[in-house]
C-alpha cells in the first residue's frame, strides 16, 4: 500500500517537502515500510512463491506440522498453509486498501463541503457522519455484510462505510482551518469559483493529514476484514482469507495450534506494520505543519 | 567602561547553530537611562535581548563575550541563579500583549504571581501590592479591573498590564522588545508617555527594541543602530539624529513622515456646504455613494438578530482615473471594511457603487466578474495571501486563465513579462513562495494583480508588514507601475509615512465614516478636524529636539464610541464643511 501512498503524498507537498518528509521518518516507521512491501510483493508474487495449490486438498497429509513438506504445515483438509497465507495476503490487502481509497474520496469529500460551505450544510451532514460514527465499526460492518452478502465489493463498501466519518472530520477541520486564510481571500478577490478554491487550493494543504489518517485506518480496515471472516462472514471457502483460516484453525486449537497461529502471526504483522507507518508519517507531517503556519 | 552601569555588554558574539548572528556587539546603559537598538527584522536586536536573558534556544545557541549586569556577570551565572534574574532584576515586555497574557487568569492572579515568586508577599499585603501597580500603570477603577480576564481589556491596557508585571518587583533593567508596534498610533503615544514617566520615577534602565526611528526619538537616550548583527552606529540621540554617520541611518531617518506637523494647523474657518461633492474635477474610475456595512449581531434565546456592528456608516467618495486615494485611520475604523465591501468580500448593506462608469450589481454574476477584472486587491501579508503550495508562476497565470484572457504559452509569456516589470527574475517562476523574502512576495503579489490589467487596485495595508527600506522600494514600485499602467489605486494603511509618499489625496476613517478628505499636503499639513488633529499629533516626532514641545498631546476627549448599534438606527446626517478646494471636513458636532 504504501507504493500506492507515497506519489499521491508527493503531489499533496511539493516533492521537496516530500523528500522533507522522507528524511524524517524514523527507524521504526521504515520498519513497517519494509514489512508492508514485503507483504504486497508476496501477495504480488503468490503463484511464484507458493510451494502448493492453496485449494489443493490432501486427506492423507492432513493437519500435519510445520515440516519439510510444508514449511508452515497443514490444515484439516491437507492444504498447506503457507500457500494459503501468501493467496489470502491477496484479500487482506486488496480489501483493505479498497476500502480505504473509498472512504477517503467519499468522507474527504463530504467533509470538506460541510467545513466549506458551513451553516446548515454543515450541521446537517456532520450529523449524519456522527451517527454513523457512533456504532462500533465491527457491528456496523457486520449488519451491513449480513445485509448485502458476503462478496468482495460488499465488503469493501461495508468497511468503507464504517471509515467514512473520520476522513470527513479531518477535512471538515483542516477545511475550516483554511478557510479563512488570507489566500483563500485572496483567491476569491480574483473571483475564483468555490470548486477551484476546494480543490486547487485548500485540498492540497489538508491532504496530508488526510493521508495520516488513511494508513492509520487501514490498519483498522484489515483488522475489521480479519474480524468478518472470523466470524463468518467474509469471502465464503474454500477462498483463502487470513480471518477465516484462523476461524478453521480454532475446531482444532488444542491439537494442532499453528493452523491458528500463523494466520494471527500474519494479522498482527499487518496491523502492526501499518500502524507504525500511520504513526511515523503523522510524526514526520506534524512538525512540518508548524513551519507553515 | 564605567563601574555603575546597570547593563554593560562587551565583545558579545552570538550564533546559531553554525551562523554567527551577531558579531562584537559592545554597549551600556546607565541607570534611569534609555538605549534603543534599532535594526530591521534579522539584524539581531531580539537575539540580543534573547542572550541577555540567557534564553537563546537549547543547543544551537551560543553566546560569547561579557554581559554584566551592575557587577554581576551573567554568561557564567548557574541556570538556577539566573532564573532568580529573569523577572526579578531583568524583565521584559513583549510586542504583543494579546499573546503573553494568559487568558483563562485574571489580571489580578498573574500579576500577583510574579510579585509573589520575586518579592515574597501574602495575602493582604500581596493584594495590596497589586493594586499599587495596577494604579501606577493608571489603569481605571484597579478594584474593579483585578478580578477580570485579559479579553476584555484593550491591546493599550493590556500593554500597560505587561508593563505592570515588568515594573511589578522594580528590576534594574528592562528590555522591552517593539512594545507599542501592535498599537494604535494614539495608543501608542500614551503607553510611551507612561513608560517615560515611570522610568523617572523608578530610575531603571531601558532596553528599548525598536525598528521606529520616530519610537527613538521620543524615548531614547542612546541609540545604537544594528545591520547584520554589527553595529552600524552608536551614540547619543541628538547626535545620531543631527548627524548621522552611516547613510543607512540616514535612511531610516529619513523615512518618517514630513508634513506632519509643517504647515500649520488653522487656517481660516471652514465654510459649510450643502452636500459633500463626490467626484470633483477629476474623471472618476471608482464612485463609492453612501456605503454602509454592517455585521448582523445574533443575541437572545432562539439568536435572533438584536442589532448590527456598523463596520462602516454611509461612506462617499471617489478615485479619479491613474489616482491614489489614501484611506487612513486607526484599526476598527472600518478602512479595511470598505476596501473589502467593494470586492465583495464583505456584506454591503446598503449604497451604490461605480466602477469605470458602469453601476456594480452584486447579485449579477456577469457584473461581478466584471468587478473582478477590474478591480483586484494586495494585502498586508504576502506570504499568507499567496497558496504556499502553489508556484508563483502559476500563481500569477491562474487568475489569467480563469476569466480566459490569456491561455498556453501567452499567458506564460505575459507572466514572465510581468515579474520583470516587479523586478524579479522570470526564471524563478517556479519557485514557491516561501523560496521569497517578505519584500519579493509583496512583488508577487502586485505581479499577481496586474496580471488582470485591473483599473483599480484596494492596496489594504500592503507595506505594513515591511521593512523600512524594502517599504521604500514597494512603495516606489507601485508608483512607478502606477505610471506605465495608469492604474488607480485605494492604499488603505496607518502607516502615514507610507500615505504622505504615495498618495494624492487622503480620506481619515473615524468609527466607520469619514471625518475628512481632500489634497494630500491639505489633510496631514492642515488638518481640519478635531480627530485627524488628535491622530497626527500621536505620530511620533521625527527629532528629538521636537521632545520639548511639552503638550502637543490632546487628550482622548471623547469617550469610544460603540460601533454597535439598535435595529432601528438610522446615522444622522453628516454636515460637511469645505477648508479649501477639494477639503472636506465633516462638522464634528
Amino acid at each position: 500500500m504504501t507504493d500506492a501512498l507515497s506519489p499521491t503524498a508527493e503531489r499533496a507537498a511539493s516533492s521537496k517537502s516530500a523528500w522533507a518528509v522522507l528524511h524524517r521518518l524514523n527507524m521504526t516507521t521504515w520498519f513497517g515500510v519494509a514489512i508492508v512491501a514485503a507483504l504486497i510483493l508476496a501477495a504480488i508474487l503468490a503463484p511464484l512463491l507458493a510451494t502448493h495449490d492453496p485449494d489443493a486438498q490432501n486427506i492423507i497429509m492432513y493437519l500435519s506440522p510445520p515440516g519439510p513438506d510444508n514449511i508452515l504445515g497443514t490444515d484439516q483438509f491437507g492444504r498447506d498453509i503457507f500457500s494459503r497465507l501468501l493467496f489470502g495476503a491477496r484479500y487482506s490487502l486488496t480489501i483493505g486498501f479498497l476500502a480505504i481509497v473509498v472512504a477517503l474520496i467519499i468522507g474527504s469529500l463530504i467533509g470538506m463541503v460541510a467545513g466549506y460551505a458551513g451553516g446548515r450544510t454543515d450541521i446537517i451532514l456532520m450529523q449524519i457522519m456522527d451517527v454513523v460514527l457512533a456504532f462500533p465499526s465491527l457491528i456496523l460492518g457486520l449488519a451491513l455484510v449480513a445485509l448485502m452478502g458476503a462478496t468482495l465489493t460488499n465488503i469493501v463498501i461495508a468497511i468503507a462505510f464504517t471509515a467514512i466519518p473520520a476522513f470527513a472530520r479531518i477535512a471538515r477541520a483542516g477545511v475550516m482551518t483554511q478557510r479563512d486564510r488570507e489566500y483563500v481571500q485572496a483567491c476569491h478577490a480574483m473571483g475564483f469559483s468555490n470548486p477551484r478554491i476546494l480543490f486547487r487550493h485548500i485540498l492540497p494543504s489538508i491532504l496530508p493529514e488526510i493521508m495520516v489518517m488513511a494508513s492509520l485506518w487501514m490498519a483498522t480496515a484489515v483488522r475489521t476484514e480479519a474480524s468478518l471472516a472470523f466470524i463468518g462472514l467474509g469471502l465464503a471457502p474454500p477462498t483463502p482469507t487470513w480471518g477465516g483460516m484462523v476461524r478453521e484453525g480454532f475446531d482444532n486449537i488444542l491439537s494442532s495450534f499453528h493452523l491458528a497461529l500463523f494466520p494471527s502471526l500474519a494479522i498482527l504483522l499487518l496491523v502492526l506494520a501499518l500502524n507504525l507507518i500511520g504513526d511515523g508519517l503523522r510524526d514526520a507531517i506534524d512538525p512540518r505543519l508548524k513551519d507553515a503556519s | 567602561m564605567r563601574d555603575d552601569a546597570a547593563l554593560s555588554v562587551k565583545d558579545l558574539t552570538i550564533s546559531l547553530g553554525r551562523n554567527q548572528v551577531v558579531h562584537g556587539l559592545s554597549f551600556e546603559i546607565q541607570p534611569g537611562k534609555t538605549l534603543a537598538l534599532v535594526g530591521e527584522s534579522g539584524s539581531g536586536k531580539s537575539v540580543t535581548s534573547l542572550a541577555i536573558m540567557r534564553l537563546l534556544p537549547d543547543r544551537i545557541g551560543r553566546a560569547l563575550g561579557s554581559i554584566r549586569l551592575g557587577k554581576q556577570e551573567l554568561l557564567t551565572l548557574p541556570e538556577a541563579q539566573m532564573r532568580k534574574v529573569r523577572g526579578g532584576r531583568i524583565s521584559m515586555i513583549f510586542q504583543e500583549p494579546m499573546t503573553s497574557l494568559n487568558p483563562v487568569q485574571t489580571i489580578g492572579t498573574q500579576l500577583a504571581e510574579v510579585i509573589r515568586i520575586h518579592r515574597r508577599l501574602k495575602g493582604q499585603a500581596l493584594q495590596e501590592a497589586v493594586l499599587d501597580m495596577m494604579r501606577k500603570v493608571r489603569i481605571p477603577d484597579p478594584e474593579e479591573r483585578v478580578k477580570q480576564y485579559p479579553h476584555t481589556f484593550s491591546g493599550g491596557m493590556r500593554q500597560r498590564v505587561m508593563i505592570a508585571m515588568a515594573l511589578a518587583c522594580n528590576p534594574s533593567l528592562i528590555i522591552a522588545d517593539e512594545p507599542t508596534t501592535a498599537l494604535d498610533v494614539t495608543v501608542q503615544a500614551q503607553t510611551l508617555e507612561l513608560l517615560k514617566e515611570l522610568q523617572r520615577v523608578t530610575g531603571t534602565a531601558v532596553l528599548f527594541i525598536t525598528h521606529d526611528m520616530g519610537v527613538v526619538a521620543e524615548m531614547a537616550d542612546d541609540v545604537l543602530v544594528m545591520r547584520d548583527g554589527r553595529e552600524v552606529e552608536h551614540g547619543s540621540v541628538h547626535e545620531v539624529f543631527t548627524r548621522p554617520k552611516s547613510p543607512y541611518t540616514r535612511s531610516l531617518i529619513e523615512a518618517a513622515p514630513s508634513l506632519v506637523g509643517k504647515l500649520g494647523t488653522d487656517t481660516k474657518a471652514a465654510e459649510p456646504v450643502a452636500e459633500l461633492p463626490i467626484a470633483a474635477g477629476v474623471e472618476p474610475l471608482l464612485v463609492v455613494r453612501n456605503m454602509t456595512v454592517q455585521f448582523p449581531v445574533h443575541g437572545g434565546l432562539l439568536g435572533r438578530v438584536k442589532g448590527a456592528v456598523h463596520a462602516v456608516e454611509d461612506v462617499s467618495f471617489a478615485i479619479g482615473k491613474g489616482e491614489t486615494l489614501g484611506l487612513v485611520g486607526e484599526s476598527g475604523s472600518g478602512k479595511s471594511t470598505i476596501g473589502k465591501a467593494i470586492i465583495n468580500l464583505a456584506p454591503l448593506h446598503s449604497g451604490n457603487i461605480e466602477v469605470a462608469g458602469q453601476a456594480v450589481d452584486y447579485r449579477d454574476r456577469k457584473s461581478l466578474a466584471l468587478l473582478r477584472r477590474h478591480v483586484q486587491m494586495i494585502f498586508q501579508d504576502p506570504f499568507g495571501s499567496l497558496d504556499a503550495r502553489q508556484t508563483i508562476g502559476s500563481a500569477i497565470m491562474e487568475p489569467m486563465r480563469v476569466h480566459g484572457l490569456q491561455t498556453g504559452r501567452a499567458a506564460e509569456e505575459r507572466m514572465e513579462w510581468l515579474l520583470e516589470r516587479v523586478g524579479l527574475d522570470p526564471a524563478r517562476a517556479s519557485s514557491l513562495p516561501h523560496e521569497f523574502s517578505g519584500g519579493q512576495r509583496q512583488r508577487i503579489c502586485i505581479a499577481r494583480a496586474l496580471a488582470m490589467s485591473p483599473q483599480l487596485i484596494i492596496a489594504d495595508e500592503a507595506v505594513s508588514a515591511l521593512d523600512v527600506a524594502i517599504k521604500g522600494q514597494i512603495i516606489e514600485l507601485m508608483i512607478d507601475l502606477q505610471k506605465e499602467f495608469d492604474v488607480s489605486y485605494l492604499f488603505i494603511s496607518h502607516d502615514i509615512a507610507a500615505v504622505e509618499r504615495i498618495c494624492d489625496r487622503v480620506a481619515v476613517m473615524y468609527f466607520g465614516e469619514i471625518v475628512e478628505i481632500g489634497p494630500r499636503d491639505d489633510v496631514i499639513g492642515r488638518p481640519g478636524h478635531p480627530y485627524t488633529r488628535r491622530l497626527l499629533s500621536a505620530i511620533p516626532i521625527t527629532h528629538p529636539d521636537q521632545r520639548a514641545t511639552g503638550t502637543r498631546r490632546a487628550p482622548d476627549a471623547a469617550p469610544p464610541r460603540s460601533p454597535l448599534k439598535p435595529l432601528d438606527y438610522r446615522a444622522p446626517p453628516a454636515r460637511w464643511a469645505r477648508a479649501s478646494d477639494g477639503h472636506f471636513i465633516r462638522d464634528a458636532s
